[in-house]
C-alpha cells in the first residue's frame, strides 16, 4: 500500500474506533428526535385552558364570541363577581365595558399566557365587527355564511414556467427548509471537521511525532492524509445519521400512542399556536421534506451538490486549518488569533445564506456563492429553489470551477507553510510569515 | 572500504543563521560514525538534511555511490530524532506496524519483526497498551525499535541514551555493535563525550555550522596529545630524580610522576634516565586527552553562545 493511503487509513480507522465518534454518532439522532417530539409533545400537552365568566354582556357578544375547548371556554351565564370567581371554578373573570368605552378588563388570580390573551381579543375584535356589520343591516346568517366560507379559502400557489413550456408548482417552504438544512449542515460541519484537522495537526507537532513521520514521508503526504482521513469520517458520520434519523422516524410511531401522533399531524397542519418558532419550524420543513415527494425538485442534483460542496468547501477551508494546526505551539490560545481570518468568512457565509433564503437572486447572494471563501454555504441555500430557474448553469458552473481552484490554491500554500511549521518550536508564526514561506523557493 | 554516505559542501541558511556551512564527510560503511558538537551546532540541521527532510542549499549528498533521492531512499534510512514522540493514544503493536509500513515493509513482515525485537528487549506484554501508559525510558527503547525495525543500511540516531538507566543503555549499545558488525552504518548524534569514546570509530565536531574535526577517535587522540606520561615507580622518589631537562613535572607525589616530555626526546631516553638513576618501574603510560578535552579545548576559544545574525545568502 502507498503512503498516503496508510496515512488515511490510520487517521480514518484512530477516529472512526475512538468512544467519543460512536458515541456522538448515535446520541445525536436520538437527542434531535426526542427533542423534536417532545417539544412538539409538550407544547401540545401544556397548552393552558382558561375558563372565564364573562359578564356585563351588552347582549352581541355572547352570539358572537366562540369557545375554544383546548384554550379558552367563555361562560356568559356565569353569576360570578371579583371576589367569588375562583371559588365558582373560574381562572378569570372578563368585564365588558358599557356601549361607547372600550375598556375591556380582565382579572386573574395567574397571569393569561399570551395564547390565551390573544385568543380572547380575536374573539373581543371580531365580535364588535361582526356587530357592526348587523348595525349596517346585515343579517346574522349572511355573516355566517361568508365567514365559513371564507375561513382558509386561500392556498397560495406559485406557477413558475419552465424553459421548455411546462409549468411547475414551486414549493418556497421546501426549498427553504432544505437550503437552510444542508447550508447550516455545511457550515455546522467546516468548523467541527476544520478543528479536527487542525487539532491532529497540533497534536501531530506536540507528540514530536512529526519529525518521525516526515523522515518517511513528504510531509504534503502526511498533511492530505490527515485532511482525506478526516473527510472520510465526516461521511461516515452523516451516512450513519442520515441512517439512523430514518430509521428511528419511521419506527417513532410503533413506539408512540396513536393519538399522540395524530396531534403531533394535527399540530403541523395548523402550525400557529404552537409556541416556540423556529425549532419546530425547521423540524416541520424537515419533516415535509420527508413525507413530500414533491415533482419539479431534483433530488439527484441536490444530494450531488450537497456532496461536491461539502467535500470541496471542506477540503478549501481544512487546508487553511491544517497551516494554523502546524504554526502554533503548546498554548491552544495560539490559535485563536490566527483563525479568525478564516472562521469570518464563514460566518459570513451563513450571514449571507440566511438572507439569500429570502431573495436567492439578490446580486450578493450570486456572488456569494460564487467566490470560494462563501459559496459551499451560500450556493447550497440557493440551489434547492432551482436549477436552471433560479441558479443558471454558468453561475453553478462557475461556482464549482473557482471552488476546485480555491482548494488547489489553499493546499498548495497549507503545504509550503505545513513543511516549515511543523518542525519549527518557540514561536508561533504570523500569517504574513506564513506567506514568506509560503512564497520562498 | 566503501563509502555509505559521502557529503559534499553542503550548505544550509536560515534566515539569521548559517545553520550548516559548507560541510564536507565521508561514512565508511560498517563504521559508528560520532557527529559531535555543542548546542546549537547545526547538528539537527545537518541530519534533517541527510534523512531528506529539509532540502540543502547547496552541496550534494551520495548514498551508496548514488545521489541521495529521499523519495527512494528513504527505506534504508533510520532516523530517530533527539525530539522523538509517538502518538500517545494509539495501541503500541499497531504503531510499530504503522511506523514499519511506513518504511515499506508489509504488514505482515512487519508484525513478525516487531515481534521478534519485542521478545529480546522484553517488551511481549506491552502490545495491546498505550504509549501514554509507558515511562519515558519505555518508550525509549520502543523508539530504537521502530528506528531499526526495517534494518535501514544507513541508522542515525540523535542522543540515544538520554533518559534510560544503564541496563536499558548497554541493551541498546549492544544492538548498535552488533547492528554495525551486520554491515549497518550508524550515526551517533551527541554530546556526550564518553559514550562516543567507547562507541565510535569516527567522529567529526561541529562547531557555528562548519567542520572543525573530522578522524578517527583514534587518530584525534594522537592529533592532539600533549606529550603527557605517567610513571610509577616501586621506590620513593627524592628531588634528584626530577631534576633533568628530558621533562617537565606536571605533578608528583611519593611514588609517581606525571610528566610534559621535551619534544627533542624520545620516551626511551626517559625511561633510559630512570633505570640509570637506578629507580624500579612499575608501569609507564602516555596519558592521551579524552575526547571531552579535546571537545572543551575546541568549542571553548569560540563565543559560547551562538549568535544571531543576518545571512545574506
Amino acid at each position: 500500500m502507498n503512503k498516503i493511503g496508510l496515512i488515511i487509513q490510520r487517521e480514518y480507522l484512530t477516529r472512526v474506533k475512538n468512544k467519543t465518534f460512536i458515541l456522538s454518532t448515535f446520541m445525536l439522532p436520538i437527542v434531535m428526535i426526542l427533542f423534536i417530539v417532545g417539544s412538539t409533545f409538550f407544547a401540545i400537552k401544556s397548552r393552558e385552558k382558561r375558563k372565564v365568566a364573562v359578564v356585563n354582556d351588552p347582549g352581541y357578544f355572547r352570539s358572537n364570541m366562540k369557545s375554544d375547548s383546548s384554550s379558552v371556554i367563555f361562560d356568559f351565564n356565569a353569576v360570578a363577581d371579583s371576589t367569588n370567581y375562583e371559588a365558582k371554578g373560574y381562572d378569570g373573570i372578563l368585564y365588558l365595558p358599557a356601549v361607547g368605552s372600550n375598556k375591556y378588563e380582565l382579572r386573574s388570580n395567574k397571569q393569561f399566557g399570551l395564547d390565551s390573551k390573544g385568543y380572547i381579543e380575536r374573539q373581543l375584535n371580531k365580535a364588535i365587527e361582526n356587530n357592526m356589520l348587523e348595525q349596517r343591516g346585515i343579517e346574522k346568517t349572511t355573516l355566517d355564511s361568508i365567514s365559513k366560507a371564507s375561513d382558509n379559502a386561500v392556498e397560495l400557489n406559485n406557477i413558475v414556467k419552465e424553459k421548455n413550456g411546462e409549468s411547475r408548482q414551486a414549493n418556497a417552504g421546501l426549498a427553504y427548509g432544505v437550503g437552510f438544512g444542508s447550508g447550516i449542515l455545511i457550515y455546522i460541519t467546516m468548523f467541527i471537521f476544520g478543528a479536527m484537522v487542525m487539532r491532529g495537526v497540533a497534536e501531530e507537532k506536540m507528540n514530536r511525532i512529526a519529525e518521525v513521520i516526515v523522515s518517511s514521508c513528504k510531509p504534503f503526504e502526511l498533511m492530505m492524509g490527515k485532511i482525506i482521513g478526516i473527510a472520510g469520517v465526516g461521511l461516515t458520520q452523516f451516512l450513519l445519521w442520515i441512517i439512523l434519523i430514518f430509521a428511528l422516524m419511521s419506527s417513532l410511531q410503533f413506539f408512540l400512542p396513536a393519538e399522540t401522533m395524530q396531534q403531533i399531524q394535527d399540530a403541523q397542519q395548523s402550525q400557529q399556536g404552537i409556541p416556540g418558532g423556529a425549532n419546530n419550524t425547521m423540524a416541520l420543513k424537515i419533516m415535509e421534506a420527508k413525507t413530500t415527494l414533491i415533482e419539479g425538485v431534483n433530488w439527484g442534483l441536490i444530494i450531488f451538490c450537497f456532496l461536491f460542496y461539502f467535500l470541496g468547501g471542506y477540503l478549501f477551508y481544512a487546508a487553511l486549518f491544517a497551516a494554523i494546526g502546524s504554526v502554533i505551539n503548546e498554548d491552544p490560545q495560539e490559535a485563536q488569533s490566527l483563525m479568525l481570518p478564516i472562521t469570518m468568512p464563514i460566518i459570513f457565509g451563513f450571514i449571507i445564506l440566511t438572507s439569500s433564503l429570502q431573495n436567492p437572486n439578490s446580486p450578493v447572494a450570486v456572488w456569494a456563492s460564487i467566490i470560494p471563501f462563501t459559496s459551499p454555504i451560500v450556493m447550497m441555500g440557493r440551489i434547492p429553489f432551482g436549477v436552471p430557474q433560479t441558479v443558471p448553469y454558468w453561475q453553478l458552473g462557475l461556482s464549482m470551477i473557482s471552488l476546485i481552484g480555491g482548494f488547489l490554491v489553499t493546499t498548495w500554500f497549507a503545504g509550503k507553510v505545513y513543511r516549515t511549521g511543523i518542525l519549527m518550536y518557540g514561536k508561533k508564526a504570523s500569517w504574513k510569515e506564513m506567506a514568506k514561506w509560503a512564497f520562498r523557493k | 572500504m566503501q563509502n555509505i554516505l559521502e557529503v559534499k559542501n553542503l550548505k544550509k541558511y536560515f534566515a539569521t543563521q548559517k545553520a550548516v556551512d559548507d560541510v564536507s564527510f565521508s561514512i565508511a560503511k560498517g563504521s559508528i560514525f560520532g557527529l559531535l558538537g555543542p548546542n546549537g551546532a547545526g547538528k539537527t540541521t545537518l541530519l534533517r538534511m541527510i534523512t531528506g527532510i529539509f532540502y540543502p542549499d547547496e552541496g550534494e549528498i551520495m548514498l551508496n555511490g548514488k545521489k541521495f533521492s529521499p523519495e527512494n531512499d528513504i527505506g534504508s534510512i533510520g532516523y530517530m530524532p533527539e525530539e522523538r514522540g509517538l502518538y500517545k493514544k494509539m495501541k503500541i503493536g499497531e504503531q510499530a506496524i504503522y511506523l514499519a509500513q511506513l518504511k515499506g515493509l508489509s504488514r505482515q513482515e512487519a508484525r513478525e519483526k516487531i515481534k521478534e525485537w519485542f521478545v529480546k528487549f522484553e517488551m511481549q506484554s506491552w502490545w495491546d497498551k498505550k504509549v501514554e501508559d509507558l515511562s519515558k525510558g519505555m518508550s525509549q527503547k520502543l523508539q530504537f525499535v521502530t528506528t531499526v525495525l526495517h534494518e535501514p543500511d544507513l541508522i542515525i540516531l540523535d542522543e540515544p541514551f538520554s533518559g534510560l538507566d544503564p541496563v536499558n543503555a548497554n541493551l541498546i549499545k549492544d544492538e548498535i555493535f552488533r547492528m554495525s558488525k551486520q554491515g549497518h552504518t550508524i550515526i551517533f548524534s551527541t554530546h556526550r563525550m564518553e559514550q562516543v569514546e567507547e562507541i565510535c570509530n569516527h567522529i567529526i565536531l561541529l562547531n557555528k555550522g562548519k567542520k572543525i574535526l573530522d578522524g578517527s577517535v583514534k587518530q584525534v587522540k594522537n592529533d592532539f596529545k600533549e606529550n603527557l606520561f605517567r610513571i610509577e615507580f616501586e621506590d620513593q622518589l627524592l628531588p634528584e630524580h626530577t631534576a633533568i631537562h628530558l621533562f617537565q613535572v606536571i605533578s608528583k607525589n611519593d611514588h609517581e610522576l606525571v610528566i610534559k616530555k621535551n619534544e627533542d626526546f624520545s620516551t626511551n631516553d626517559i625511561l633510559q634516565f630512570f633505570i640509570t638513576k637506578g629507580l624500579h618501574i612499575h608501569s609507564f603510560n602516555e596519558m592521551l586527552p579524552s575526547l571531552n578535552d579535546i571537545f572543551i579545548r575546541l568549542v571553548e576559544a569560540t563565543p559560547r553562545a551562538r549568535q544571531f545574525e543576518t545571512i545574506n545568502a
